[in-house]
């Protein structure tokens, strides 16, 4: 069982002056005590009926489909703005869908220049398993003004993928499931599904945890790592948190993923010689 | 703001049954030597075969053609997990292999396609819930199987089960296993009807004997059984065994076998080879003068180890409320009977505990995904008294002391994870190694045959017949016989066979064996085309319905056929073969390419394998 610390009552005049800095990942305590002193957004990226249905105070909605539609550094600047997010501010994202929304939005964020942005610890389901406040008003805050400033090191497309596959020092990460990585993926990719990165209601796993299964793997610590999933970039969003978290430095997302590099018709890996989609007792 | 919060709730409900304290099997430290090792293999400071051997000794398997990952064997004494243990599977299989766990013929869960640098992180899960991989695989004892109906079985003499716990833990790391010719198999019975006690190399069944008028617990003792690409029916050491040698007896054997096994050649190395080449009475009175050896020279504080006592279950179980009326296990059912009867039918049997039933967990060839898994932890712990689970070598669960009165409150949890198919007491429910969904040696894709036998068989309601629900379908992917082909009423292991110019998997069938104290072998009868299994089977019930004696089970007539006593059209295996001539035709391949390729595949078939680690 988790232990919270108690609610204490928060003076409305609060407001905070100077903005915290976010870890990685936020946890439950510090939320709850940074949306009692405002000194927050809460960014719900789950669907907007789910959001209405219930979320977590003082939200914000972003579904994950909307960032998608269109995901140019400029559009999500101006999303930014919408949401009445300024620059310094501190920005927790959370999802229900252990983490992989969350991270890619959040990654997105993070990328056009808004880098103090975090993941929530868990999912709104286990929030409110917590017995944690909810709320059903939708919020709204006035507009800002937010610059873009894009981050070219968080991200890597297609052409870089190719040119890192024959380069000393740099990784490949698949972070889908098991069978689909043996099924087929990029040559020279290793496999972190993200199903191993997550435990006991806790998006991610702490960070020796997480550094000692990536270490087990062999891959050095000063390595360059890309990762990559089946389609948009939210598994192996939360795969790129994940190896910050165990202390890589030099992480890359490749959003587009495995679905552009097929359609791209570029050489992938395959393992044929097992049927061991049979083993799955679905 | 909404509601404020009031106190943190933990959401896991524990049930209403205390849970019965889990045995502890496994050890940190070797998680991290584990782990230490595989680094060292991968920066080539140790060899291959050194880690080979290392590897196995701790329960990792290579997977099929593919030394990157390995299928995971965890060992369960006795078969008996608790909830805990379920569903930390439950998350092992999520995070580091695919999704789902797999029941294996000799009790143990396996995990497969587990990344070889996971698996230490997969062993350390285990330390946590006390299971253990150490000694699943390699030329050790594995592990020690014990009757899913022992305690419960109204026919056994005694509850073998602390036994086979006492046993496998005097075993485990003792020094006196570690480096055997070849794996060694002990198997505990709880009957003569039930268990594997003719194909291990020791096999027990519990018995008592009257002494000066006193009743005496023990046992008897086969030696040199086992399945393989040659099998052998083990030997009655004597008459009786008293319990208090047991283990003098279990000790003399692994001794002989370790000072005479064929370290040589490796196809001939299990110890049912010694027995056989040295001679069943030669080979007897070696282990009674060893066991005299081993009962003089063994220290007390050695032989204190084995500790029966400490392994028994002493709670009381409350009695099971009386029943006015009583479920209707026994009424008869058919293909159209409410879901619920049928399974009553053909998965529940009643236990010598009034009141009590063992309820049967019917899973395709072992396999069940994780959240199965915590559905079933979470039902164990409102349903069972007892608390726990039991693998089966049917591949099933075994769920026993369920009351009566609740069988159906129990059935519709199950339902709600698609546990409650019926069939586990049946024919339909068909065991299948894993073939070439991961296995090294594997010809054929046995794995996805059976659980396509058991489809089609719940489907045409052949549980429902009384008269197939003694037989039993067991299939392999090779003649190794993990599947124990060897004892089922209708058996198969895969192959590679010419047909008409094109490679075909097919599978050599075997009629007429048998499990449990009066155990045979099967007798192959003919190769079948892959894809012309399940129409053969149907083709065989087919005939016995036309002629079988009055009262006359298939196992029954399959077993006069056998002994060319049939007494109708078809007398012997040559009668059969013919009447099962045009079902195995295949038509051309231009015209029907599909039937020449394996179950789960759409390319030409081509038999792969690469180097066996059973014998590493
Ligand atoms: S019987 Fe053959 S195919 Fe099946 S698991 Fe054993 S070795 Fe592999």
């Amino acid at each position: 069982m988790r232990r919270l610390k108690p609610v204490k009552s928060s003076s409305k005049k609060t407001q905070a002056k100077e903005h915290a800095k976010l870890p990685i990942v936020c946890d439950v305590d510090m939320l709850r005590s940074l949306i009692r002193k405002k000194a927050v957004r809460v960014v719900d990226v789950r669907k907007a009926e789910d959001y209405q249905a219930g979320h977590i105070p003082t939200a914000v909605s972003l579904p994950l489909a909307r960032l998608l539609a269109d995901d140019k550094p400029e559009t999500v600047v101006e999303l930014l703005q919408e949401l009445g997010i300024t620059e310094e501010m501190p920005v927790v994202v959370y999802d229900d869908t252990f983490g992989a929304l969350a991270a890619r939005v959040a990654w997105t964020f993070q990328y056009v220049g808004h880098p103090n942005t975090a993941l929530l610890e868990t999912t709104f389901k286990q929030w409110k398993e917590l017995g944690l406040e909810t709320e059903t008003k939708a919020r709204t805050y006035p507009k800002t003004k937010h610059p873009l400033n894009v981050n070219k090191d968080m991200y890597a497309d297609a052409g870089y993928v190719e040119a890192a596959q024959s380069q000393q020092g740099k990784l490949l990460v698949d972070s889908r499931e098991r069978l689909n990585f043996l099924t087929e993926h990029i040559p020279t990719a290793k496999n972190i599904p993200y199903t191993m990165l997550g435990a006991n209601g806790n998006i991610l796993r702490k960070a020796e945890e997480l550094k000692r299964m990536i270490e087990n793997r062999g891959i050095s610590p000063d390595a360059e790592i890309i990762t990559y999933c089946g389609s948009v970039g939210t598994l192996s969003g939360l795969a790129y948190y994940a190896l910050k978290m165990a202390g890589y430095q030099n992480v890359k997302l490749y959003p587009k993923s495995f679905k552009e590099w097929k359609s791209l018709g570029k050489p992938k890996e395959e393992f044929k010689e097992a049927n061991y989609w049979d083993l799955s007792a679905e | 703001m909404g509601k404020s919060r009031v106190s943190a709730v933990n959401p896991k409900q524990k049930g209403k049954y205390a849970p019965k304290p889990a045995s502890k099997w496994g050890r940190e430290e070797e998680t991290e030597f584990f782990a230490n090792r595989v680094k060292l293999f991968r920066q080539g400071k140790i060899s291959e075969d050194d880690f080979r051997r290392f590897r196995l000794q701790n329960g990792a398997y290579g997977s099929r053609l593919h030394a990157g990952y390995s299928m995971v064997r965890i060992k369960v004494p006795g078969g008996e997990m608790t909830p805990e243990q379920l569903e930390k599977i439950a998350s092992l299989s999520e995070a580091f292999s695919i999704g789902s766990a797999h029941v294996s013929t000799r009790q143990n869960i396996q995990l497969h396609w587990v990344q070889l640098e996971d698996v230490s992180e997969v062993m350390r899960g285990l330390v946590d819930v006390g299971l253990t991989t150490r000694e699943a695989c390699g030329n050790t004892v594995r592990n020690v199987m014990c009757s899913h109906f022992a305690g419960v079985c109204p026919d056994e003499a005694f509850d073998a089960t602390p036994y086979s716990k006492a046993i496998a833990r005097f075993l485990l790391r003792n020094p006196m296993c570690q480096n055997l010719p070849r794996k060694f198999k002990i198997n505990f019975a709880c009957c003569e009807k039930h268990g594997l006690v003719r194909v291990a190399d020791i096999g027990l069944v519990p018995t008592i004997k009257e002494e000066n008028g006193k009743q005496v617990q023990g046992f008897r003792i086969y030696l040199g059984g086992g399945l393989g690409a040659a099998s052998f029916i083990g030997h009655l050491l004597e008459d009786f065994t008293p319990e208090d040698r047991v283990l003098s007896t279990c000790m003399a054997t692994v001794r002989l076998f370790d000072r005479h096994g064929n370290r040589e050649n490796m196809a001939r190395n299990r110890m049912r080879y010694l027995v056989h080449e040295t001679g069943w009475e030669k080979f007897q009175k070696m282990v009674l003068k060893e066991r005299i050896a081993v009962e003089m020279t063994t220290a007390t504080a050695t032989a204190k180890m084995y500790d029966v006592k400490s392994e028994e279950d002493t709670r009381q179980l409350p009695k099971a409320p009386r029943m006015t009326k009583l479920p209707m296990l026994n009424e008869h059912v058919n293909r159209d009977s409410p879901a619920y009867e049928r399974w009553l039918h053909t998965n529940v049997v009643p236990q010598k505990q009034e009141g009590y039933f063992t309820v049967f967990i019917t899973l395709g060839a072992g396999d069940i995904t994780a959240s199965q898994l915590r559905v079933l932890a979470s039902a164990i712990r409102d349903f069972s008294t007892e608390g726990v689970a039991r693998n089966t070598p049917q591949q099933n669960f075994a769920i026993r002391y369920v009351r009566g009165t609740e069988l159906s409150e129990f059935y519709g949890r199950l339902a709600t994870a698609g546990l409650a198919n019926p069939g586990a007491l049946t024919i339909a429910s068909a065991v299948g190694c894993s073939g070439t969904t991961s296995c090294n040696l594997a010809i054929t894709n046995s794995h996805r045959l059976a659980k396509e036998v058991q489809r089609k068989f719940l489907e045409l309601g052949l549980d429902t017949d009384d008269s197939l629900k003694n037989s039993t379908i067991k299939v392999s992917g090779c003649p190794n016989s993990c599947g124990q082909h060897e004892i089922a009423t209708i058996g198969f292991f895969g192959g590679a066979s010419r047909i008409g110019g094109a490679m075909s998997p097919t599978y050599t069938m075997l009629f007429g064996g048998s499990a449990g104290e009066n155990g045979e072998l099967g007798k192959a009868v003919m190769r079948v085309p892959a894809k012309r299994v399940i129409d053969t089977i149907l083709k065989i019930v087919e005939i016995y319905r036309n002629e079988r004696a009055e009262n006359e089970n298939l196992d029954q007539w399959i077993g006069r056929i056998v002994r060319g006593q049939g007494t109708a059209s078809i007398k012997n295996l040559e009668d059969i073969k013919n009447a099962l001539s045009s079902v195995i035709q295949l038509p051309p391949q231009e015209q029907d390419p599909d039937a020449y390729m394996d179950y789960g595949s759409d390319a030409k078939f081509t038999a792969k394998t690469a180097r066996g680690e059973c014998a590493a």
